[in-house]
Parts: C-alpha cells; structure tokens; sequence
C-alpha cells in the first residue's frame, strides 16, 4: 500500500512569504493525520499542495502513490476536500449541491442523486436537504461541507481547520463523525491549531512551523518530548503540601519529577497518563489525610508544545511576534529570556 | 442537533467510480448552478434589468427632448439599440462579481479540487452569466418597445442584432470573468463598474459620437461598444442611419467581430491562467 502523503523539499513562495520551507513528510495509510501549527505555519499551504490547488515551488509531493504534479487527476478521483472555509451555494439546497458536486465526480444523473441521498441521511441533513443552505445555520453548512467532500466516497478526506468556528457541541459531534468516517476505511488528513483536536482524532500528529515540519509521530510520542500532564495540588497548610509532595512521589513511574512549595501550600507531579491517574492521586491524598483546597490535572498546551520545541512562543495574531519575520525554529538560537522561559 | 450518524461503512471508493465529468457535462453543471443563483438571487436577477430600464426611461423622456441631428431617427429609436446594447456590459458585470465571490467563498478551491477539466469551471460561469445576460437582452428590448421604440430595417436583420447581442455578451463575460479573478473580493469586482461605465457613456450608444469633444471622440470611436452599438443600430433601423454614424454596416460589423474575437481570445487564456493559481 502506498503511503498516504510522501513529500520531498517541498518549497512555496509568496512573492516575499515562504510559506512552505522545504517540508518533508512521510505519512503511512492508515492513520488520521493531523498538520499542527499556528496562525501562518503554512498548514493551509500544504493541504492545498496536497489537494492539487496549488503547485509547489520545488519538491515532490505524492498522494496515495500519484504524484500531485503530473498526476493530478488521479490524485483529484481520490480525495474530497473541506477548506477552511464552508464552501456551498447558499441559494441551492443541501441535496442540489451535493447532486452538483457528485456530478462532478463523474456520477451519472441516478447516481449522483442516490450518493446525496446517502450522505444527507449521514450527516443528520435529510430533513433540511430541501431547503436553500441560506438558512441553515453555520454548523449544519459545515456538515454540508463535510458532506460534499464525501459525496464522491473519496479514499482520502482533506480538512483544513474543520472545527473552527463550531461551538463545542457541534465540535465534539464533528470529531465523532470524523472518527467513524476513519473507522470505515477512509484515509483522513486534517488541520488544526488545537493540541486536544490532534488529540482526540489522530492516530499522527504532524507539527508544522514557518513551513517546516519540526516534529511528528504519535500524539503520545509527542507529548513525551514535550512535558507530561501534571497533576497539581494545593493544600490546606504547609505540612499537607509535604505529605501531598510524598504521595505524589510514590504515585507514578515519572514520579520524580515532584514539586513542592510549602510557602504556596503546593505540590505537583508530572504524569504522562493524568486522566488515568488523577483517581489514584485523589484517593492517595484522601488516605493520607490530606486537606485538599484545589486538585487540578494541567495537560501541555500547543504553545507549551512549541516552547519545548523551538524555544518560543506560537505567534498567533496579537503576540509580539507576529510583526516580525517568523524566528527559525532551532533550539540553538534561544535567546537568554526564551531560556529562562523554557527552563520555567 | 442530532448527533451526525456516519456509522454506516460503505465500500471504498475505486479510481473508477470518481472518473470525473466529462469537460461537457462538467461545463453545463456548473451553468446550471450559475443561472440558478441568479434566478434564486433578486438582487442579481433584478438589478442590471431595474437600473438598465430606469436608465432607458430617463434617458427617453429626459434628455430625448434635447438630441438633435439623429439621421432622421426619433430619438428613442436611436437610443434604443444603444440601451439594449450596453445592457450587456452591466450584465457581464455579473461573471467578475460572480468569480470574485466564488474565489472568496472558497468554491473554486472546492470546485478545483474535483477531477474535473479546470476550463470546464470558468467556461460554465461565463455560459450562465451569458445566459442571464441574454434574458436582460430580452427584457431591455421589451420595455424599449413599450416607450416606443421600433425597427425600421426588417425583422431579419433585428434578430440578427439581437444574436449578435448574445455574441458580444459572451465576449464581455469573458472579460470580466477575467477581471473577476485579478478583484481579490466580491466588493473589490464592484469597481468593474469603473469599467462599464465610461465604456458605454463614451460611446455611440446614448449620444451620437460627433456630438463629443474631440479627443473623447477618439476613444469613442475606438472601443468596443460603438462597433457593437453601430452594427445593432444599422440592423435595426436600416442602412440610412449610417449616414449620422459616420460609418456603414461594413464597418462596424467586422470591427465589433473583431473587438469579440480579441476580448474571447485574450481573455479566456487569462481566466484560466489565473485560476490555476487561485
Ligand atoms: N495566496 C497567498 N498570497 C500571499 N501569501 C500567502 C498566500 N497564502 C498564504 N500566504 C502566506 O503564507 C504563509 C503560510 O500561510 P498558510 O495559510 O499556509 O498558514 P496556516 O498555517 O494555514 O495559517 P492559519 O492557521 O492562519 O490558517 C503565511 O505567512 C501567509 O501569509
Ligand atoms: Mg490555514
């Protein structure tokens, strides 16, 4: 079986933005894929590179075994892509466009019309597939969108940033949907700039910065590299923390990564499985007659991610960096301030 | 909401099932989505058509009063093929708005990333806007003859015109589907109209040319839409009405088939350049 995305030096240039740097990637069939990145990393690029959209600059890109440059079309019959953005026609109906766009796939008239059937029943639309998408809400154009990059049953769905802007009702019922299209056979390569999303979807994780990929593998391999959860403590008096600070030691296997600070009446511990631990932790301190005022489980952030991995801080918009050209992403080039932060 | 149920697997899709539309049916499905946004959109379906009618009626009852010199012609008569004409522009507007909004909703990306021929997905915007176009035609061409508009040069050669109507209306959808992908957003594409506007003002459509101040003439003379307006004027009202155009039907005919061919020519390789790097 070929690998899902094989890419090579993959270069794209804006006139002065270089949005992709030479990304290389290997990626195997049969995981959901998630790109990482901040505001600007260059995800948009890649899954664009990826879907045919645009041409890279220099290097390779293979998906699924076709080459994007020379064999689009075989690459275009494999995918559906859902942009950023919910790309349907507000003045047709939920089954036009999704009529529309399996014809488009290649569908004959009777097909086209029985796919759209099938895949409004799937995403919970049959009962508005009538009506114009003007006055559906934005979540169900969403799902709409998803449906109409599934219409052609593709071996590969291409997301970029499928969640945002739904609210986290609609969020968690995507991720589902996502994960059953997984289950039944369909390749997945999706976008985000939430750590959790990667999370809970993906089986690899990609991170991407300033057009590079600056790490991958598992999201637990990941999150090794990065720094574990941490489930802290705050007690009712100094000796609580002490008594807490021993608990927690004799917890995990990570155990001796213990804090404490009796001046804060606080302990904490690193763990790579918190949720897994948090009920020995709680029913540990329980037992040791610890007066417990606050127990939290802290798991790493995206930003926490990049500050172990480049030494700085994401750059989403509003952040100091972002005026500035994007930092290059080597540990070697922190500054004594970014130091002082990474260490903290 | 409900939950979304995908749980249902089906089978895998095969190279085979996603062989793509054929550059035909690919062309027309997305006519058919074009003209029926439009249809849908009163906005679009009214707008050219209201403005270009209120246009006509000013123009007749307004200024009709103070033309003179028209060849013998009334001066609606005279004004008339000009309106139908330059209808067409305001029409065409429709396929750069049309293009700038499609890019910006993302559905060109949506579209191209479908194993369809990319010409298929410009040609089918520009087919539909040249339909839309074409009804404005209709309609124009009505209300000029409820003011009291008429032809005097046979009933032939004013159908003839009205085709060619349609010819140049594909021409200028070609231009402004174009145009529509160099706007960057919907609202940029509106100042297309910095376009349409001195295209058709400064033109032989309203006033004759003679009437202008000597260097105006001479964009005047040399633009598309007083080829177009002279040739439909020519048809319509036979040939004694070249004498007040300054020129006949073998002129303006092959000088507005030129401007048609260049614009199509030109501009086709342009959109489609500028939709692969969209
Ligand atoms: N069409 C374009 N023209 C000019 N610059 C572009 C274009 N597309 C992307 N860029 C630039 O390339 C860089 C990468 O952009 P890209 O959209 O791939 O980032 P992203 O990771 O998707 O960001 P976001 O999280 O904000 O969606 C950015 O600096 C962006 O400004
Ligand atoms: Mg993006």
């Amino acid at each position: 079986m070929p690998d899902l995305i094989e890419a090579r030096g993959l270069v794209k240039r804006f006139r002065k933005v270089v949005a992709l740097d030479g990304l290389d990637l290997r990626v195997p069939a049969g995981q959901v894929t998630a790109v990482l990145g901040p505001n600007g990393a260059g995800k948009t690029t890649f899954v664009r590179a990826v879907a045919t959209l645009l041409r890279p600059d220099a290097g390779r890109l293979n998906v699924l075994g076709h080459d994007t440059a020379r064999d689009t079309m075989a690459v275009r019959r494999l995918i559906g892509l859902a942009g950023q953005s919910a790309a349907v026609e507000p003045t047709m109906t939920g089954r036009e466009n999704l009529v529309m766009v399996a014809r488009l796939y290649g569908r004959s008239r009777k097909e086209a019309r029985q796919r759209a059937a099938d895949v409004l029943e799937r995403i919970g639309l049959a009962a508005s597939a009538d009506r114009p998408v003007k006055t559906y809400s934005g979540g169900m154009r969403r799902r709409l969108d998803l449906g109409a990059s599934l219409v052609g049953a593709p071996r590969l769905l291409v997301m970029d940033e499928p969640t945002t802007g739904l609210d986290p009702r609609s969020r968690t019922e995507l991720w589902d949907a996502i994960r059953d299209l997984a289950a039944s056979g369909t390749e997945v390569l999706l976008t985000t700039q939430y750590l959790d999303e990667a999370d809970q979807l993906a089986q690899r994780v990609v991170i991407v910065e300033a057009g590079k990929v600056i790490a991958e593998g598992t999201p637990a391999e990941l999150k090794s590299r990065v720094g574990l959860d941490r489930i802290e403590v705050h007690t009712r008096d100094a000796a609580g923390a002490a008594t807490a600070a021993t608990v927690l030691a004799a917890l995990g296997a990570e155990g001796d990564g213990v804090e404490v600070d009796l001046a804060m009446r606080r302990a904490s511990v690193p763990c790579s499985d918190g949720p897994g631990l948090l009920p020995a932790a709680t029913a540990g301190l329980v037992a040791a007659g610890v007066e417990i005022e606050d127990l939290t489980l802290r798991r790493p952030t995206l930003d926490e991610v990049f500050m172990a991995l480049t030494g700085h801080h994401t750059q989403s918009p509003g952040s100091e960096g972002e005026k500035g050209r994007p930092k290059r992403a080597h540990t070697e080039q922190m500054g004594p301030k970014q130091m002082e932060g990474a260490l903290r | 909401m409900t939950t979304i149920p995908i749980a249902t697997s089906e089978p895998r899709s095969t190279l085979n099932a996603n062989r793509g539309a054929p550059f035909p049916v690919a062309t027309l499905t997305i006519t058919a989505r074009a003209v029926k946004k439009s249809i849908r959109t009163p906005s679009i379906m009214l707008g050219g058509t209201v403005s270009g009618v209120m246009f006509l009626l000013i123009f007749r009852y307004v200024f009709g009063g103070a033309v003179a010199h028209l060849g013998g012609l009334s001066y609606v008569d005279f004004v008339a093929p000009g309106f139908i004409v330059t209808s067409v522009l305001f029409g065409a507007m429709a396929a750069g708005t049309g293009v700038a909004e499609d890019l910006q909703a993302g559905l060109v990306d949506r579209l191209r990333s479908l194993p369809v021929r990319a010409a298929s997905i410009v040609t089918g915007r520009v087919i539909g806007d040249t339909l839309l176009t074409s009804w404005g035609l209709v309609v124009t061409s009505a209300v000029a003859f409820a003011v009291g508009f008429r032809v005097h040069g046979g009933i032939g050669p004013a159908i003839g015109a009205l085709g060619l109507s349609v010819l140049y209306a594909f021409a200028f959808c070609w231009l402004f589907a174009a145009l529509g992908f160099f706007a960057g957003s919907a609202q940029g594409a509106q100042q297309l109209a910095f376009l349409v506007f001195p295209l058709s003002f400064v033109s032989s459509a309203y006033v004759p040319v003679s009437t202008m101040p000597g260097w105006m003439q001479a964009f005047a003379n040399h633009q598309p839409v007083t080829a177009m307006v002279d040739t439909a004027r020519i048809l319509a009202e036979g040939h004694a009405v070249a004498t007040a155009l300054g020129h006949g039907l073998g002129y303006y005919l092959p000088a507005s088939l030129a401007w048609t061919a260049g614009m199509t020519v030109l501009c086709i390789p342009v959109a489609l350049w500028r939709l692969q790097r969209s």
